[in-house]
């Protein structure tokens, strides 16, 4: 018999907000988190928005040294798995550490460190053969992005399975699922899993302007993010982390612990087709969304609420929509669908555990988040989208997909355990 | 019951040889393939030596459209899952596409293509940054590459446990045979072998800054002092065991730990790995014929991996060997090039040497070192260790054929 | 200076490579990006290269929409 995994503890990271209660306060007000970038001079840039965090490290909790050691998006990680385990009123006094684990996703790990630390061994470019004498101690630790994992792991005294999950934009699905297959085959017990990026640096917003892939509405920075409205015209990056405490649903009952959600069904796939492209027909995403279904036993018209990818990129808008009419079938008309990526905007690999985080608070309040910024329709995204104002909704179960470059399509099926 | 996962095809690009065939022949001869670095001028750092692959003409594996997106180590990848498919019998346009998947490791992702373009950015402007840096230099660019070559849909993944992160991928498409995949193709190859990757290899404290081949990277020895960074890797083809296809073994048991917080003074988790991989696989310590090491030639690292071989099976118990003393370590790379060793070794009855190597006393251990060995293998367990503290053990075992 | 045919195709060439089986010496004026084996990112290298190399000023959001060189290069000439 495969064991069922339970969310028992979320900690969020947002723009707009600490902690998993500021985060939905801002999600059920459709209060939108964009604004014209401050971290560095956005005017050489295409696209000069973004989602930031004032994200203060000491007072997050976090030493001098971890500060000095630790690239941002692992910082986030920390304080994200900080709180979800004292969330989840875990007792470590009664866990064997080998039997807790750590997945953490990224999909472009500690990119801002390692930009600011090319600029000074590089002398801002100018060094093919960049100085070492200038490089610091940590910055392996940048190199290879495992090291959030690591931190995270130290810092809750994990010892059992630990892994950095990276399929791109899909990381932070992909990362809880990795963590929920641990717990069923029985290689952990409990599981600290979550996301983490903070990609908004030079090199990244450069990037993504090369592929006209982010929104160059720089004029009106609280409204830039507008996935499934006909004027929208790319994504907004944005930052930040949620974390889970994932356990055996048996060992979360007997504990007496909340349960958030039970995570009934996880897949992914990959279109196979290009690494940004996306066919229109939805095809992979539909196949994933069906396997998720499958394995938690669930069927299409049991679905309640739809978490979108909803970057706000037009390409990606109609292949969702097309996924979720392949695969719930009319149900697809009747069932709320949004993105929060119109308020957060798009953190990359951390998006999809934030997008976990929003759809358990939504089963716990049967309330779903709206899609902000959507006043004009288009044509060809023609569903539920839960235009600027959240809805009172009973939400027993939810699914949520993810999409990203490289190919990856993934889906997850969260329930109110019966 | 779930279904048992085997390996049907290897391919390899490693610095001692290009393909599985050139590759082992040169690693039972003992040949190994470190040098001076020949990717940039390393004169200038503290670390001079590097296991660079040779030969490896990009055009002669790839279409030129390919090219201006990859980085190398991204075509050494796509090289390596053609050979594997090929060894295999396979051709991906014969089976349907949700039944085949792409789980790799990787490191850090395509290093020298993201040097270059930070580079066109800050010393010309953002309009000089490429088109296909959101993906070229990402850690997922291998998993995504591969499964658009050979259109694969099925279920995919990328893992990054530094150079545990090998083993850890060929468990995760275990996982997905179990769970009803037909084929994964997974393994890591790997590479960051450019100013800036090495800046940031020498920040880890455990390049060798020797400048003779012979002696720069020595684990278990008594001069061990750090080791050589190297590119390359292994691509494997798992399938369930259903197939008709011959195999090279199964994959039978797989376990990860992580190290307790350094300083907290409790036990280091490798032990603990080869137990739970052991247990997974059903297997008593005495049925393993082999030990493919970790061997990271630091020496509280190398004492820890001694004891915890020594304290499972016993004092000189069990052949240990470290072939990777003839590639330098490989990163993601390196544990799946073992694993392909471990699955060549029970093939053709040889245990491959450790070369260069004096076994320092203080390691009870069996260190296969000077020539191969002939030897009955079976069961072979396959050891990897990542920065911080990640710990994979992985047994393969012969299958009947 | 206007953009030519034989500047595009170079620039194509070096941004993105060639397919096999592509020829690209040929009248190919009128055939699509795609069957050039030419996708969007390799249209957007190439307007990439084309702003730098040439220091053309010229609509780039609608010189990607483009799908043959010949409305390609209509874009770009028009400034």
């Amino acid at each position: 018999m495969t064991r069922r995994v339970a969310i028992t503890g979320v900690g969020v990271l947002a723009p707009g907000g600490t902690g998993a209660k500021e985060f939905w306060s801002l999600l059920v007000a459709g209060r939108t988190a964009t604004r014209a970038i401050t971290f560095f001079d956005p005017a050489p840039f295409r696209s000069r928005v973004a989602a930031e965090i004032d994200f203060d490290p000491a007072a997050a909790g976090l030493s001098p040294q971890d500060i000095r050691r630790m690239d941002r998006a692992a910082q986030f990680a920390v304080v994200a798995a900080r709180e979800a385990v004292a969330d989840s009123g875990l007792d470590f006094d009664d866990l064997d550490p080998g039997r807790l684990g750590v997945t953490i996703g990224t999909a472009v790990g500690a990119t801002t460190g390692l930009e600011e630390e090319y600029r000074v061994v590089s002398d801002d470019g100018r060094l093919h053969t960049v100085d070492h004498r200038y490089g610091v101690p940590h910055l392996y630790n940048y190199l290879v992005p495992s090291s959030f994992a690591a931190e995270v792991a130290w810092d809750r005294g994990a010892e059992g399975p630990a892994a950095v999950v990276s399929t791109g934009c899909t990381s932070g699905l992909d990362s809880v699922g990795y963590a929920t297959e641990l717990i069923r085959e029985g290689s952990a017990d409990v599981m600290i899993a979550g996301a983490t990026d903070a990609p908004i640096s030079p090199i990244t917003m450069a990037c993504f302007d090369a592929i006209k892939a982010t929104t160059p509405r720089n004029d009106d920075p609280a409204h830039a993010s507008r996935p499934f409205d006909a004027t929208r015209n790319g994504f907004v990056l944005g930052e930040g982390a949620a974390v889970f405490v994932l356990e055996d649903l048996d060992r979360a009952r007997a504990r007496g612990a909340q349960v958030y959600a039970e995570i009934a069904g996880v897949a992914s796939r990959c279109n196979a087709y290009h690494m940004t492209g996306l066919r229109p027909d939805g095809a992979e995403m539909a196949e994933a969304i069906t396997r998720a279904l499958d394995e938690a036993r669930i069927d299409p018209t049991d679905v309640d609420y739809v978490n979108a990818h909803g970057s706000g990129t037009k390409q990606n808008d109609r292949h969702e929509t097309a996924a979720f009419k392949r695969s719930l079938g009319a149900h697809a008309y009747r069932t709320p669908v949004s993105s929060v990526k119109s308020m957060i905007g798009h953190s990359l690999g951390a998006i999809g555990s934030l997008e976990i985080a929003a759809s358990v608070l939504a089963i716990r309040n049967d309330v779903v988040p709206p899609t902000a910024n959507l006043h004009v329709p288009d044509p060809e995204c023609d569903l539920d989208y839960v235009p600027l104002v959240a809805r009172d909704w009973p939400t027993r179960t939810v699914l949520s997909v993810g999409s990203g470059f490289g190919g990856f399509q993934s889906a997850m099926v969260l329930r109110e355990p019966a | 019951m779930s279904a048992a996962a085997v390996v049907t095809g290897l391919g390899v690009v490693a610095p001692n040889g290009l393909g599985t065939d050139e590759f082992w022949k040169a690693t039972l001869a003992g040949e190994h393939g470190i040098g001076p670095v020949r990717r940039f001028d390393a004169a200038g750092y503290p670390a001079r030596l590097a296991g660079e692959v040779r030969d490896f003409v990009a055009e002669d594996h790839l279409e030129s459209r390919l090219l201006p997106q990859t980085d190398y180590m991204t075509r050494y990848a796509l090289a390596a899952a053609d050979w594997a498919l090929a060894d295999a019998g396979h051709d991906p346009d014969e089976l349907a596409a949700f039944d085949m998947g792409v789980i790799t490791a990787s490191s850090a992702g395509g290093f020298e293509f993201g040097q270059r373009e930070l580079q066109n950015l800050w010393s010309r402007g953002s309009g000089y940054v490429s088109a296909y840096q959101s993906f070229a230099w990402f850690y997922a660019v291998n998993t995504g590459q591969i499964s658009i070559r050979n259109g694969m849909k099925g279920p995919s993944g990328v893992v990054v446990t530094d150079q545990a992160g090998g083993l850890d991928a060929l468990a995760h498409a275990r996982r997905q045979i179990r769970k009803g995949s037909r084929l994964i193709v997974s393994g890591g190859v790997d590479g960051s072998i450019c100013p800036w990757g090495w800046v940031a290899q020498l920040a880890g404290g455990r390049l060798s800054t020797g400048d003779d081949p012979g002696t720069a990277y020595l684990p278990f020895d008594a001069r061990a002092a750090g080791h050589v960074a190297a590119e390359g890797g292994a691509i494997l083809v798992v399938e369930n065991a259903a197939t008709e296809r011959p195999s090279y073994g199964e994959i039978a048991g797989y376990a990860a730990t992580f190290d307790p917080k350094p300083g907290s003074g409790r036990e280091p988790g490798l032990g603990r790995a080869i137990r739970v991989a052991l247990d997974d696989a059903g297997a008593e310590p005495g049925e393993v014929d082999v030990v493919f090491a970790d061997a990271a030639a630091v020496p509280d690292l190398d004492r820890a991996e001694a004891r915890a071989i020594a304290d499972v099976f016993g004092a000189y118990a069990v052949p240990v060997t470290a072939p990777k003393t003839m590639t330098g370590r490989l990163y993601a790379g390196g544990a799946a090039l073992d694993l392909a060793c471990a699955l060549l070794a029970i093939r053709d009855g040889v245990i491959p040497p450790s070369t260069h190597v004096r076994l320092a006393p203080e390691h009870p251990i069996d260190l296969v070192t000077g020539q191969a060995r002939s030897a009955a293998v079976r069961t072979a367990l396959v050891l990897a260790r990542g920065h911080g503290g990640f710990n994979s053990a992985m047994v393969v075992r012969a299958t009947p054929n | 200076m206007a953009l030519t045919l034989e500047n595009l195709k170079r620039v194509l060439r070096e941004g993105a490579g060639t397919q096999d089986g592509v020829d690209l010496s040929g009248d190919i004026l009128d055939t699509p990006f795609d069957e050039l084996g030419y996708d969007s990112l390799a249209v957007l290298e190439a307007t990439s290269r084309i702003t730098r190399e040439f220091r053309i000023e010229f609509d780039d959001d609608a010189a990607v929409a483009a799908t043959t060189p010949r409305e390609f290069l209509a874009l770009v000439n028009a400034g």
